[in-house]
């Protein structure tokens, strides 16, 4: 089977301007994933299954992460012009300050897919693609006509992570009802509050559930509603 | 009113058979609980082991699984209510004709059980509807679900046909109706029915 950098070459020969990125994976399985411009995944989808030698005619698994936007604090040494008073007399000396500059990079979500290969016996190749953002640029192509089992999948991540397949032929949610609003598996989902009645809280359950104790909750609480 | 038991037994060594009708009724409600054919997750598993032969819950007369909430006296919650499941559950149970009964099977039908803070799972079916056996479990043996029924059969035996604590399909100013909750932009709404489950007190 060819590594990630033979895939990559292999791919970026066949699909020209397909811009893969290799993400390496630091751990021992050494399990590197190919990042993928979305505007190129379906040719190189295509080439991926159609390839003689690679013939990645399975995808075995589709599922999404959620990257929240980043905060990052930079240390930046900044000179600058000081007014001081040096043996009496006022003048301006040069100072190098020490300056925390934040900016924000924003977040994205990712949709992870594994292939392998039945007829090769090899496999898995794992692919990446990401969103613009987490709000409102969230259009990934659809990988369902090019692997049926796809569909289902992609229709849990639309559900769950909020990731819009275009060129998906069904795509509704699969596993929330039609009216939910959110989308349960992204780290900034708060759960409804329905944490009136805790008998073993422990930790953030019992956090949200002490909200409820005292004046609405408890046994007050229960004689009111009754 | 019942009869003196004492006396009865006397009477039934002389060939006589004394009885009331509201032991005959009970005897009755309680020896033919059709349970209704419908499974949540894992634990109907368990109750589908309960019917079969090693376990045999026909002796309860209770082994006619019906496909109808028509014809259904008992509903055996079987496993994980989720939030998108809950509206149906609730509306089989309006649809069950009276005298009807509940048993919530498993940690899940309870609270929720492991599944507890998920986004999409219920924290007990009796936040809805009125439930009659809590079995706890994960799942419960079928001896627990066979418990559980007894616990029923014992517990219609004892309900009196007249008074205040009559059962509901006696009682004519009682509600038979519960409210199916509409599935809404983030929630269940209501989150809960307060009628059936006021907030129990937590005790520390």
């Amino acid at each position: 089977m060819k590594t990630a950098e033979e895939t990559k070459a292999a791919i970026e020969a066949a699909v020209p301007g397909a811009g893969v990125t290799i993400v390496p994976n630091p751990s021992p399985s050494a399990q590197h994933s190919l990042r993928l411009d979305p505007s190129h995944a379906i040719a190189v989808a295509k080439f991926l299954r159609d390839d003689e030698e690679l013939s990645l005619d399975f995808l075995s698994n589709v599922t999404g992460v959620d990257y929240l936007d980043k905060e990052i604090a930079e240390k930046v040494k900044v000179t600058r012009q000081v007014a001081k008073t040096v043996d009496g007399v006022e003048q301006m000396v040069e100072e190098t300050v020490e300056e925390t500059r934040k900016h924000v990079e924003p977040g994205y979500l990712e949709a992870v897919y594994h292939l392998f290969s039945m007829k090769k016996k090899h496999g898995p190749v794992v692919l990446r693609m990401r969103t613009a953002n987490r709000t409102d640029k969230v259009e990934l192509p659809s990988f369902t006509p090019i692997w049926r089992s796809a569909e289902f999948q992609e229709r849990e991540i639309f559900d769950l992570y909020g990731i819009v397949f275009t060129g998906h032929p069904d795509l509704r949610r699969l596993l929330m009802w039609p009216e939910f609003k959110d989308h349960p598996m992204r780290k900034d989902y708060l759960e409804p509050d329905d944490f009136d009645y805790e008998p073993t809280a422990h930790d953030k359950v019992l956090e949200r559930a002490k909200v409820h104790q005292g004046s609405s909750g408890g046994q007050q609480g229960a004689e009111a509603a009754r | 009113m019942a009869a003196d038991q004492d006396l009865k037994i006397e009477l039934g060594k002389q060939g006589v058979f004394v009885t009331t009708i509201e032991e005959l009724y009970n005897w009755g409600r309680r020896s033919s609980v059709w349970p209704m054919q419908f499974g949540l997750a894992c634990c109907a598993i368990e109750m589908i082991a309960t019917t079969m032969a090693r376990y045999d819950l026909a002796r309860f007369g209770a082994e006619v699984f019906r496909p109808s909430p028509r014809q259904a006296d008992l509903m055996i919650i079987s496993g994980t209510v989720t939030k998108k499941m809950a509206p149906q559950v609730v509306r089989l149970y309006n649809q069950m004709a009276e005298p009807k009964y509940v048993i919530a099977m498993g940690a899940c039908a309870i609270s929720g059980g492991p599944f507890k803070q998920g986004y999409n799972v219920l924290k007990g079916i009796d936040r809805y509807i009125p439930v009659d056996v809590h079995i706890p479990g994960c799942p419960p043996r079928p001896e627990a679900l066979l418990q559980a029924f007894m616990t029923l059969q014992k517990k219609i035996d004892g309900q009196s046909l007249t008074g205040a604590d009559r059962p509901r399909h006696l009682n004519a100013e009682t509600n038979c109706e519960f409210p199916v909750p509409a599935q809404g932009d983030h929630d269940l709404e209501p989150p809960s029915n307060r009628l059936v489950w006021p907030l129990p007190a937590v005790t520390k």
